[in-house]
């Protein structure tokens, strides 16, 4: 038994470059219970991460008490990260889950029966499209939901109502990476597969602090180091993460400076002639305006603008350069900073001129943040057309009318479906009356929250807010539905790196609580949407014909299902997309042969100028005359947007810890999570620790132009002149929606949630906001009681370790392994 | 000669639309996608007056007798409001039109000229203008259906 919560990674596996990574087993049962115990196992894969571990869940007496690796799944091997060990059952099963309906009456929400509830919806819906039409409708939805509930979902907003006001949180997650992979290849899907880490001689991570965003893929990563012929690991962040201790070379760039380091490493790429000329003729456009974008881009010019050393850059430049496969990861220090695309993007053009892209170990993974983030992007649910189809294409929209049977202008194309950050300004100016928020929480999520709390509370605005539990968000709703979540309902989802995978339905959901795919469905009929021929619009009964339907909207698309079925992904591994008669076991790889979908009837975008978010048009995309070619897709550098001054002199950034996720709704009901990181911290760096009089522990105020978090200071690791907050702490457990200053309890006016600083900024193409960007002033404001409640497993570890107890889990964080040989796992392209 | 007369209305263009620019920018702070794009359009206009003023130099100054229709009119205060912004955005466009028109014609010039400072002056502003006109376009065609159907 291994305590993983003091040893997050568990025991290593170490393996040769080229070999298996070898299958270790981890599984997590109830207090009391063995594997003989269970009644049934049921499978699935996990939510608390976009990983996409494999596992079946542990039934006994109609509960789901535990939770085991799937052995042999190609993306986990068999593992299990803490979340999916502790938080993937129990956060379902909180005391306070939702079981009926409620409803506001009288400025209170109170229980109701779902007939009421949904039509009181539906009369508000119908009174609205009367008066104003379909774009007063807005929806919020998630990266938590199934595939056949975002297709549900996509079908009722764009068929059947016609409003383009959809997105996800997504956007907050994934939308750089699907943007990028737009800009560079003409199509969302992702190039490369976890198999790449097996492969690789040097892993470069882009702001992907993977060691706790997805544990499971770092263990892959681990159990290379520690095998023989080890990658080399180069690491962008600016603090001192598990990753960066393990880097070779680490980059701790100023918040904002990616893009100055992006040019700087292609400059050192171009200039050494570590590109591959022949490739660049065949199978890319755009080198000439690439090299002149980052001619002044020097190691030199790097430093001054990163604050980093001059020779890490060079030395960094020449490990690309040089190693004969790389693989390249890229999250949310670049998603979510400034100009996220076009550094995205850049990453993108490192592997495209040096020809490194689709063969084994030579790969990119633009990584999301959700589970099932992948699903929202493919089904259209979020800002795109559902099958990766591109909008301004009026052929792609054509096959949407046909596929419903709806008519062509019922579906809005006439400009890109509205990011969130607009969506929530529509609400604010009035325009926006009905916004249905689905499975996420973005009191605490978006940022700037005393806004996001400001518009959510506006007169006339009438809120429905599906979840599990009462969030933040829902208590500002006319309209509570309760949602059957993970292993109370079925449904198939896709992970980073195009993996699918089965979730079957394992026990029932709690009182009246019903999947999210029948509450869209009873919408629907409620609403009495209806096609052309005057059926239905969704006549879907179940999950599965959910699933039979996206088939059919994938057929000939790049994101092809068509090969696929419920009873294929029971049983053996998940399967990665596209899988069709041509790929009947899937496709590990894409972009091996150098053909992109670049063709002007293939792809999804015709592309947008990365400083502006100017669209290209379709005009100018057919004189460009990519043809099958990638494009590459340069910026030129601009200096953040709020830089630090005398005022606010830190750099302010936020970010995850291991043991959470999101806004906590699920890992902070579970025990061993929760314990571990029980409260909001903020880190600041000894040296201005010392500067400013702070000592471990010390009460802070952290303030921004647009609010103040006071927390207790983890005197840690970040760089210098940065302060780091963690983003999940909002205000559910003390039963409000924000710090309500003024009210009683010793806490009613602390603020904690790290968005109450970041600023209400996006990047100009993927509209992710900025969410790690923003300037600050720090000060003491009390003498601390004791360490902060930070964990000293990982990034947020306190400089001094000898002042803090070392974070563990006791007997209930004890989980069991099982090593075994590669053998019983499947690799992703070479399936039984 | 008379292309000094358009190297004047193009230096003047370029600042009737870098101001307008920051009109707009200040204007509507609550967009911060309009605030941010517009403060940074504005610096472009900047930039291409700076490269511009030794041009000018060299070839002179040189006002034109003509009534002073063609020149752009000022933006001098801006609007508020889902149709304030459209109806600025619109002002921006004609504003930024007349620049890239005014590019085009100089263009003409310099290359009957052979004039390769001035052409390689208009190489590297003239794209910039075009995509602020793009961006233009693309923020008021997302703008107006909500503005003008709901708002």
């Amino acid at each position: 038994m291994v305590d993983r919560i003091a040893d997050i990674w568990g025991t290593r596996t170490p393996f040769d470059r080229g070999e298996r990574w070898p299958v270790r087993v981890d599984l997590k049962l109830a207090d009391g219970l063995g594997e003989g115990d269970v009644d049934r196992w049921v499978q699935s894969a996990c939510l608390l991460c976009s990983n996409g571990c494999a596992c079946d869940i542990a039934v006994k007496d109609g509960r789901m008490v535990g939770v085991r690796g799937r052995a042999v799944d190609s993306v986990n091997h068999g593992r299990l990260g803490p979340k999916g060990l502790f938080g993937s059952w129990q956060g379902m099963a909180g005391a306070d889950r939702l079981t009926t309906p409620l409803i506001r009456r009288n400025g209170e929400l109170v229980p109701t029966d779902w007939d009421t509830a949904m039509g009181a919806i539906v009369e508000r819906s119908r009174a609205l499209l009367a008066d104003k039409g379909p774009l007063s409708h807005g929806f919020y939805s998630t990266g938590q939901l199934f595939l056949e509930e975002y297709y549900a979902l996509g079908i009722v907003g764009k068929a059947g109502l016609g409003t383009p006001h959809m997105d996800g949180n997504t956007r907050l997650c994934t939308a750089t990476a699907a943007a990028s992979m737009k800009e560079s290849f003409g199509s969302d899907g992702q190039p490369g597969s976890y198999d790449d880490i097996d492969e690789c001689d040097a892993i470069f991570l882009y702001g992907h602090n993977m060691a706790e965003t997805q544990t499971v893929l770092w263990m892959r990563v681990l159990d290379r180091l520690a095998g023989p012929n080890p990658p080399v690991v180069v690491c962008v962040d600016p603090r001192d993460t598990e990753v960066a201790r393990h880097a070779t070379v680490h980059l701790a760039v100023h918040p904002g400076t990616n893009l100055a380091l992006m040019n700087g490493l292609m400059h050192e790429v171009i200039a050494n002639g570590w590109i591959d000329e022949d490739y660049i003729a065949q199978h890319v456009i755009g080198f000439d305006e690439l090299r002149e974008t980052v001619e002044p881009w020097t190691p030199e010019a790097v430093a001054e603008e990163c604050g980093v050393d001059a020779e890490d850059v060079r030395h960094a430049a020449r490990i690309f350069g040089t190693s004969p496969r790389v693989l390249s990861t890229v999250l949310q220090g670049f998603y979510q900073s400034a100009q996220a695309t076009a550094s995205a993007c850049a990453v993108n053009n490192l592997h495209l001129v040096s020809g490194r892209i689709g063969v084994p170990g030579n790969g990119i993974l633009q990584m999301n943040g959700q589970p099932t983030a992948q699903n929202n992007r493919e089904a259209g649910a979020d800002g795109d057309l559902p099958g990766f189809r591109n909008w301004e294409n009026p052929k792609h929209v054509e096959e949407l009318a046909e596929l419903w049977d709806v008519d062509v202008d019922q579906i809005p194309h006439w400009a890109p479906p509205t990011h969130v950050m607009q969506i929530f300004r529509y609400v604010e100016q009035g325009s926006i009356d009905l916004l249905w928020v689905i499975a996420t929480n973005p009191v605490v999520s978006m940022p700037q929250a005393e806004r996001v709390r400001r518009i959510l509370d506006r007169e006339g605005l009438f809120l429905v807010v599906q979840d599990l539990y009462l969030t933040e968000t829902a208590k500002y709703a006319d309209v509570v539905l309760p949602a059957a979540g993970w292993g109370e309902k079925q449904g198939a989802f896709t992970n980073v790196n195009r993996t699918v995978h089965l979730s079957d339905k394992a026990v029932e959901p709690p009182g009246e609580a019903r999947s999210d795919l029948d509450i869209f469905l009873d919408y629907s009929r409620r609403m009495d949407f209806r096609t052309r021929s005057g059926r239905p619009l969704l006549e879907w009964t179940c999950p599965e014909d959910g699933f039979t339907a996206w088939k059919e909207c994938t057929r000939g698309r790049l994101v092809d299902y068509t090969g696929l079925s419920y009873e294929k992904l029971r049983g053996g591994s998940g399967i990665c997309w596209p899988c069709n008669d041509e790929h009947p076991e899937g496709t590990a790889r894409l972009y091996g042969d150098g053909v992109f979908p670049t063709e002007f009837d293939r792809c999804e975008t015709f592309g947008h100028d990365l400083l502006t978010g100017a669209t290209v048009g379709p005009l100018k995309y057919r004189a460009l005359q990519a043809n099958g070619r990638a494009i590459l897709k340069p910026a030129a550098y601009m200096p953040s947007h709020e830089p630090p001054d005398d005022e606010y002199p830190f750099h302010y950034t936020t970010g995850r810890t291991v043991y959470h996720f999101h806004t906590r709704t699920k890992t902070g009901r579970t025990p061993q999570l929760n314990k571990a990181a029980p409260a909001a911290w903020a880190e600041i760096s000894s040296e201005d620790a010392e500067r400013l009089g702070i000592r471990e522990g010390d009460l802070i105020r952290v303030a921004s132009r647009r609010g103040e978090i006071v927390v207790p200071a983890r005197v840690g690791g970040v760089r210098p002149g940065t302060v780091f907050a963690p983003f999940h702490y909002g205000y559910w457990e003390r039963d409000r929606t924000g710090p309500n200053p003024g009210e009683g309890g010793p806490d009613a006016d602390r603020p904690t949630e790290a968005n109450e600083l970041t600023m209400s900024e996006w990047d100009p193409v993927s509209k992710q906001p900025i969410l790690k960007n923003a300037a600050v002033r720090v000060e003491k404001v009390a003498d601390g009681v004791g360490p902060a409640p930070a964990p000293t497993t990982t990034a947020s570890r306190p400089a001094d370790p000898s002042k803090v107890p070392a974070t563990v889990g006791g007997p209930a964080a004890e989980a069991s392994e099982d090593i075994r040989p590669a053998e019983e796992s499947a690799p992703a392209d070479r399936r039984f | 000669m008379l292309l000094p007369v358009y190297l004047g209305m193009l230096r003047e263009g370029e600042r009737v639309l870098g101001d307008a620019f920051r009109a707009v920018s200040t204007g509507h702070v609550d967009e911060p996608d309009v605030y941010q794009t517009c403060m940074a359009l504005a610096k472009q206009c900047d930039a291409h007056l700076e490269s511009l003023d030794p041009i000018i130099h060299r070839y002179g100054e040189q006002k034109d007798d003509e009534p002073d229709r063609l020149h752009a009119a000022e933006l001098s205060e801006t609007r508020s409001g889902p149709l304030g912004l459209l109806r600025d955005l619109q002002d921006l466009s004609l504003l930024a039109s007349f620049v890239d028109t005014t590019y085009t014609l100089v263009r003409q010039a310099a290359s009957a000229l052979r004039d390769e400072d001035l052409l390689d002056h208009i190489d590297r502003c003239h794209g910039q203008t075009e995509t602020q006109i793009a961006w233009i376009g693309t923020r008021m065609k997302q703008a107006a259906p909500q503005a003008l159907v709901v708002a």
